[in-house]
């Protein structure tokens, strides 16, 4: 990251390709949280409340995509994500470093 | 000294053997575990020197023994140590003369005895705090003289991290690693498993092809042991704290951490503990484990570590300064008693990047010239070794 963070903004996004968009300060449901990426202005309106450095979505995100923020994989979704919504553990998972996967997949068999 | 301005030398102490030091600890150390309330004693009977009790020692074999050893070893032979007591009990697999004569290399005094030898505990302290004693009046006696920033080595780490350490304290600090690789001095970052997802980032730094593989390959050695373990790494890393500040991922986490190291090459990977080369930017195979990490970069031969904290962590090290850095500002208030440096106005747009890192910079030249850390001040003295090896 090679940029300073824009004065008085509600929530960053760290790139253009990012889902996410990290909150600054505690944001309230129904909240018009505005945002900088890739040079654009974006806004969204949050359909639940995010706390300060969560994550909300910017954009709809389908269940099973890889998730971006710093223009970069953080996950997968695990259910459709609205704009507007919280997005943590509970609707995405890591890909990586999953041995309870890796375990599942070779006790499936004999199960 | 004004922000911004150069400094080119600060005070420190120069070695035999040409290492230079920033702090001139007496340095105690116990071979195993039964020799740590012994050492223990020593130590507080001996103001300013300094104890290092740990688990190990014992009942350990092959690598995992010699990785104990180089931990202890590189401990004494850290150029912030002036001088060495090794406290053996007798009959541990950590052999006291071996850790002198290798410590001894530096050129700095080295003293041991064994406990069994001298007759239990209250003759092995009282012939503990004699030694200690003359080597304590040794190190008084010697002058600090200036040395030039760029024989500074220091260790990047992060712990207790949330998201504002992705988006604040680990960039400054990637500044201040710049700033330090610029005047020629030595960056070491660990924590193999908090790369995990953004290695690939960082292996399109490195300098060497062959540096390329070996990243890549201790990342894929660590992600196998996670596997063998059945485990998803969520709920240990990111851990509790780290998801609570809103880090959803380990992937996340990574992608966070990494800035911290700045934007140099990446010009070796070195095992936990080995000693650093000088020059440039250095990756150390090592857990996130925080105490683990610290005490295996000052093994290596770091003088100081900066920490990142979102969350706050009161730690310390042993030998070395430990200076710690957040972007949260809640946490800088809540925990000044072990902060260091704010850069929390970061995210409100008051503070760029580049005086961020310059701020972070001026610390280290600061505490590099005496200036204590918040840790220090506190008596912080963690030390953990890393085990790659089951007890026998």
């Amino acid at each position: 990251m090679d940029h300073s963070l824009p004065a008085g903004a509600d929530a960053i996004v760290m790139d253009a390709r990012d889902h996410v968009a990290t909150a600054l300060r505690d944001l309230q449901a129904g909240e018009v949280v505005r945002y900088q990426a890739g040079g654009k202005a974006g806004s969204v309106t949050l359909l639940e409340a995010v706390s300060f450095g969560h994550k909300l979505a910017v954009s709809d995100i389908s269940e099973g995509t890889e998730v971006r923020k710093y223009g970069e994989v953080i996950g997968r979704s695990v259910a459709f994500i609205e704009a507007g919504r919280h997005v943590h553990v509970h609707n995405i998972e890591g890909i990586r470093g999953r041995g309870d996967q890796a375990e599942a997949k070779e006790g499936g068999g004999a199960l | 000294m004004t922000a911004g301005s150069k400094q080119a030398t600060f005070m420190g102490y120069e070695r035999e053997n040409g290492d230079v030091g920033i702090r001139n600890h007496l340095l105690i150390i116990p071979t195993v575990i039964c020799s740590n309330q012994v050492s223990s004693r020593v130590s507080q009977l001996v103001p300013g020197a300094i104890a290092v009790p740990h688990q190990h020692g014992c009942s350990q074999i092959g690598a995992d023994k010699d990785r104990t050893f180089d931990v202890l070893a590189g401990t004494g032979m850290n150029p912030n140590v002036g001088a060495v007591l090794i406290i053996s009990l007798g009959c541990e697999v950590v052999d006291p003369q071996a850790l002198a004569d290798k410590i001894r290399v530096t050129g700095k005094p080295v003293e041991w005895f064994d406990i069994q030898s001298v007759g239990g505990s209250i003759k092995a302290i009282e012939h503990g705090a004699k030694l200690a004693r003359e080597l304590q009046a040794k190190l008084h006696m010697q002058p600090k003289v200036p040395i030039p920033l760029s024989r500074l080595k220091v260790g990047v780490k992060c712990g207790g991290s949330d998201a504002t350490s992705g988006l604040a304290s680990n960039p400054a600090l990637g500044a201040a690693a710049d700033s330090l690789v610029r005047e020629g001095g030595t960056i070491v970052i660990g924590e193999t498993t908090e790369i995990i997802g953004a290695e690939h980032v960082l292996a399109e730094r490195c300098a060497e092809p062959v540096i390329k593989e070996q990243l890549y390959h201790i990342v894929d050695r660590f992600e196998r042991e996670v596997e063998r373990m059945g485990a998803d790494m969520r709920g240990g890393n990111p851990s509790p704290g780290n998801i609570a500040g809103g880090l959803s991922t380990i992937e996340e986490k990574s992608l966070g951490c990494i800035s911290k190291c700045g934007t140099s090459p990446i010009l070796g990977v070195i095992e936990y503990a080995e000693q650093l080369p000088e020059g440039g930017l250095y990756f150390m195979d090592s857990p996130g484990n925080d105490i683990e990490c610290v005490s295996g970069m000052a093994a290596a031969g770091a003088h100081i570590v900066c920490f990142t904290t979102g969350r706050g962590t009161p730690t310390g090290a042993a030998v070395i300064p430990v200076i710690k850095i957040t972007g949260n500002g809640r946490t800088f208030k809540l925990m000044e008693d072990n902060m260091d440096v704010d850069v929390s106005p970061m995210l409100d747009g008051s503070l760029p990047l580049e005086e961020a890192g310059e701020r972070v910079w001026q610390e280290i030249i600061e505490v590099a010239d005496g200036k204590l850390t918040k840790a220090e001040i506190l008596g912080h003295q963690e030390f953990s070794i890393n085990r790659i090896g089951p007890s026998l």
